[in-house]
């Protein structure tokens, strides 16, 4: 071997020993992050899958392997697509009423008003409440019982003082009300989300476009929905996401409003998991359901969210 | 640049060992104790006997209290499933997982500390708490044969009538059969006085009252039948059971929104006069007493329906705790349980918090309502002294099914319809199994 070729060749190995040692030192430093992200968020995805294959009661040492059955199960389960369509219908309420509600009110606060900044703090108040406390208050506001003739829940009694006695009503008790009242509150609760974003997103615009606008002669409408809306397309794809994903999984609120639920109407999704972990102590199965959930929620938020990639590189 | 490299080992190597030694369990210390559970009622009670202990042996009981009881469950369960139980614990579920936790090894075998001295510890506890904790030989469970809980207390539940509610209404008696009860719900509803409250919107009370009306409709051996297949849910005793909730709602007996009440908005309900009757368990002569201490109202059993056979109720033991089998301290753990249930502390729980003492000889100075509860201990059943218990899927339909019956969404031959076909499934899901097997 010459002696060219011997340097050549000993700093081939210093170079690659080097970039050995950079690239263990390197994962040194992310060999925590890994092992955490590894322990709380790999491992028990790949846990959850595993035990959707089986047939467990969440205690015993005995797990029963089922294969695919309890996805199966599932598919012919009819509870769990009806809760599936009470979680569409909480959401259709949210992305409406909810939305144009904080959009209305962050496109009020976005104008220069009297006392703005205490507006904002109240539409804020319902998100930072708890839920159980959100429900048990409205639980009492739509209560329904009489007391000495008189009815005790703020609405119905209300109704009764303002002459409308026919409208009292058992608000939570009634199949045909009692979703309903679930997704108002829940949306109740959330508009102030909604706001937030969509009032950051309105004051990111640009003054000098409406300015604009107004010189080439454009009315408020005009404005609105040439300037506004154009420009708060990504920002409102986000929030109709958020919005999804929230109200697809609402539960807390409907278990301190109707405790174990009303027959099988007011049941959503997460219900069903907890039912089927806590009621009926079906671990494998409830595995299966959340699985089936989280792909669910991918498939509908996934368009969502490559729709709004697209408006913005437009 | 080495410097460099070996301050990153360095702390790398740190970072992970920090991780490891943070997911690892701390020891407890020697003379400490941990308690888990869920009884917001007594929890400052158990906590002032803890104190008394501590003064008395020098051992620190820490009493932690998780409430409400389903989000207790959920946590026993997942603190089993990650090996961090505490010394002592109760378990608030079916005697199946109950039988899981033994079998996994979790709850010690306490029989030869309840045999020893002349089997004394065993004697001085009422059998029917003690039965609900106690695996018989031949069990279903597969479960050695065995104590595995301390009873804490004994309870039972029963319908409670408000007195001066009753005379409002022109009612001198409180109904002894179930016609008479109808009857007495149609005067109260015309007095505009709302009859009876429950806590409905939790399944488990539902399942209860049913059961106390199937047992007394078809007497227990064809209830055990039916819960092994053999006898369908659309057998007409059946049906009866369900008529008794389609009969109570069309005599409007049901206060409003009676389905989706928790219990503790039942229990404010009765206390607060605003129902005549509940459907509740002896824990509530201290709920009422907090709520409203002039609250005249007495006990009886719920009327029957079948005057040829005993009504029986769901009691026994009330809250029980169990040991955990893989502490270090299991024997002071077993001490601590003997003194709690010794007489003069079953004495200071039963007086301060109102429940039944689980001690027979501390039944001597309780109040007159809670004596009147254990008068009816010899009716008293409960699911977990059953030999066999129903499908909890079943259950479930079971109980979803009354309440549509309550709401007038189905009639009981409906429902009944409806559990079978749940029934079936099930059983043909049982013989796959085996099949399989």
């Amino acid at each position: 071997m010459t002696s060219e070729k011997l340097i050549k060749r000993r700093s081939l190995v210093s170079l690659s020993s080097l970039t050995i040692k950079d690239q263990f030192g390197s994962f040194l430093f992310i060999l925590p992050a890994l092992a955490i992200f590894s322990v709380f968020y790999i491992y028990p995805f790949f846990e959850t899958f595993r035990l959707s294959l089986h047939e467990w009661n969440g205690i015993s040492i005995h797990r029963h392997f089922v294969g695919l059955a309890n996805f199966k199960e599932l598919w012919y389960d009819r509870v769990w697509w009806s809760s599936m369509g009470h979680a569409a219908y909480i959401t259709l309420i949210a992305l409406s009423f909810q939305n144009a509600l904080a959009f209305l009110l962050a496109l009020a606060c976005d104008r220069e008003i009297r006392m703005g900044r205490l507006y904002r703090v109240i539409f804020f108040l319902p998100p930072v409440l708890s839920e159980v406390v959100v429900g048990l208050i409205w639980q009492w506001i739509l209560y329904s019982g009489i007391q000495n003739g008189q009815q005790i829940g703020l609405l119905n009694h209300f109704l009764g003082k303002i002459g409308l006695s026919s409208w009292i009503h058992n608000w939570l008790s009634d199949p045909r009300t009692a979703l309903t009242c679930i997704a108002v509150v829940h949306s109740w609760k959330g508009f102030g989300w909604g706001f937030i974003i969509l009032l950051a997103g309105l004051q990111t615009i640009d003054r000098q476009l409406y300015e604009a606008a107004r010189v080439d002669g454009a009315g408020a409408w005009k404005v609105f929905f040439h300037v506004t809306i154009p420009m708060m397309i990504p920002v409102l794809l986000f929030v109709v996401i958020l919005t999804i994903l929230g109200s697809m999984q609402v539960f807390v609120l409907i278990l301190s409003m109707v405790g174990q639920g009303l027959v099988y109407h007011t049941e959503v999704p997460v219900t069903r998991i907890l039912a089927s972990m806590t009621g009926t102590n079906q671990f494998g199965y409830a595995c299966a359901q959340g699985i089936a959930f989280g792909i669910i929620l991918l498939l509908v938020s996934m368009p969502l969210r490559i729709f709004s990639e697209k408006i913005k590189k437009a | 640049m080495r410097k460099f490299g070996l301050l990153n080992l360095f702390l790398s190597f740190f970072l992970l060992i920090c991780f490891i030694s943070g997911c690892t369990k701390a020891p407890a210390p020697k003379n400490e104790l941990s308690v888990w559970h869920w009884m917001t009622d007594r929890h400052d009670i158990f906590v002032r006997l803890a104190e008394k202990y501590e003064k008395e042996t020098g051992i620190k009981v820490n009493f932690e209290l998780y409430a409400p009881s389903d989000a207790y469950s959920q946590k026993i369960i997942a603190a089993a499933q990650a090996k961090v139980l505490p010394d002592i614990f109760g378990i608030l579920d079916k005697k199946e997982i109950v039988a899981s936790f033994i079998e996994s090894g979790f709850v010690a075998d306490l029989t030869e500390a309840f045999k020893e001295n002349n089997a004394a510890w065993e004697k001085s506890l009422f059998p029917k708490a003690l039965s609900a904790n106690r695996f018989d030989s031949g069990n279903i469970y597969g479960i050695k044969p065995g104590i595995y809980g301390v009873p804490l207390d004994v309870t039972n539940i029963q319908i409670l009538y408000n007195r001066n509610l009753l005379k409002k209404a022109g009612v001198s008696h409180p109904p002894k059969t179930f016609e008479e009860f109808l009857a007495v719900s149609a005067q109260l509803k015309q007095s505009g006085i709302p009859g009876f409250v429950s806590g409905w919107g939790e399944m488990w009370m539902i399942d209860c009252f049913a059961s106390n009306y199937a047992f007394n409709i078809m007497g227990e051996e064809k209830v055990m039948a039916t819960y092994r297949g053999e006898v369908p849910y659309t057998d007409s005793d059946w049906i009866k059971v369900l008529t008794v909730f389609q009969e109570m709602k069309d005599q409007g007996a049901l206060v409003e929104g009676i389905v989706t009440k928790p219990n503790k908005y039942a229990e404010q309900d009765f206390a607060l006069e605003r129902a005549a009757f509940a459907f509740n368990g002896s824990w509530c002569v201290n709920v009422y007493h907090d709520m409203n201490p002039n609250l005249d109202y007495a006990v009886m059993l719920p009327p029957a329906v079948n005057p040829n056979l005993p009504m029986r109720i769901w009691g026994g033991a009330g809250s029980s705790f169990v040991i955990n089998n893989k502490s270090p301290r299991k024997q002071m753990a077993i001490d601590f349980l003997k003194w709690l249930t010794a007489r003069d502390q079953q004495v200071f729980l039963a007086t301060e918090t109102k429940n039944l003492p689980s001690n027979q000889q501390a039944l001597t100075s309780i109040p007159q309502i809670l004596s009147e509860f254990t008068g009816s201990m010899n009716n008293t059943t409960h699911p977990t002294i059953w030999k066999y218990n129903e499908d909890a899927l079943v259950t479930e339909a079971l109980d979803k099914g009354i309440q549509s019956i309550i709401i007038g969404e189905k009639t009981p031959a409906q429902v009944a319809q409806e559990v079978q076909a749940v029934k079936e499934r099930q059983i043909q899901k049982i013989k796959n199994h085996q099949g399989n097997q």
